[in-house]
């Protein structure tokens, strides 16, 4: 059976997911957005990886919320619930939704994957293997990683810098 | 106990929600939220099999996708800041002249 912890850490993601999506003040949904990701760093806590809740939780709510909710405040937009989003779009969005979640839990209950069982005995992974694991095999892949990061951070400074500023200052130096 | 079904039907419900926030919605923050969704949703059937299996690479994939969506996020937002400077609004039914 589920326990508690399961049920109020569901209901925590799931109802804030709903909430960042349809809230009215776009700011109040970045805000729920981040109280989703903590809610599934809660997940990762009951499923014995507390390296990569705190990850996510250092990322996601440290990082990205922040960066949202900045960029919610730059673009200070004027009509956040516009009229483009007619009843027709909404009736089919939906539509698909709900035919994504019976399709998928279908064929999840269907499947063996319902037999299979969380397996108490073993050992939890602690750091040392991810950090094996990270620093051995799956070097090359860092490295590249870090790179990509690199590159995604310059990108978004160089797409978000003004010119016409730069130009104005020019002829003072 | 938990089993791991349960963590798979929640990202089930993620993924879900995520797909009609990208269909419905038109603000283009929005529709990063919904990315958000989708792969925070990944990431947690991720956790579910390594904890099942069990075997940490599920947990260090989980941590190069984290790191993957967080680039991913910064560019989003600097496309978002650059149209918004032009169009004055965050709507995407306003960038028609992207097309060109």
């Amino acid at each position: 059976m589920v326990d508690s912890v399961f049920v109020g850490l569901s209901v925590l993601t799931i109802g804030s997911a709903i909430l960042s999506l349809e809230s009215r003040e776009l700011l109040y949904g970045g805000i729920a957005l981040a109280v989703s990701m903590l809610g599934i760093a809660g997940y990762f806590i009951i499923l014995d990886a507390p390296f990569v809740a705190m990850f996510q939780i250092a990322v996601y709510v440290g990082a990205v919320a922040v960066l949202i909710i900045f960029t919610v405040m730059l673009v200070r937009a004027p009509n956040t619930v516009t009229k483009k989003e007619t009843r027709k779009r909404k009736i089919a969005g939906i539509l698909l939704g709900l035919a994504f979640l019976v399709l998928a839990g279908s064929i999840l209950g269907n499947s063996a994957a319902t037999q299979l069982k969380f397996n108490d005995t073993v050992p939890i992974f602690d750091v040392q293997a991810i950090g094996k694991e990270l620093l051995t095999y799956y070097s090359p892949v860092l490295l590249v990683l870090a790179l990509t990061l690199a590159a995604a951070v310059i990108g978004a400074l160089a797409l978000a810098r003004r010119e016409d500023i730069e130009e104005r200052n020019e002829p003072t130096n | 106990m938990n089993q791991p079904t349960d963590f798979l039907y929640i990202a089930i419900i993620l993924i879900s929600i995520g797909i009609y926030g990208l269909v419905v919605k038109r603000n283009a923050l929005r529709l990063i939220f919904s990315i958000e969704l989708i792969a925070n949703a990944v990431n947690l059937v991720l956790i579910a099999f390594s904890r099942m299996l069990p075997s940490p690479q599920g947990q260090v994939f989980v941590l190069f996708s984290i790191a993957i969506s967080a680039a991913e996020v910064a560019v989003g937002l600097g496309i978002i800041i650059i149209a918004y400077r032009f169009y004055k609004d965050i709507d995407i039914t306003e960038y028609k002249n992207l097309k060109n």
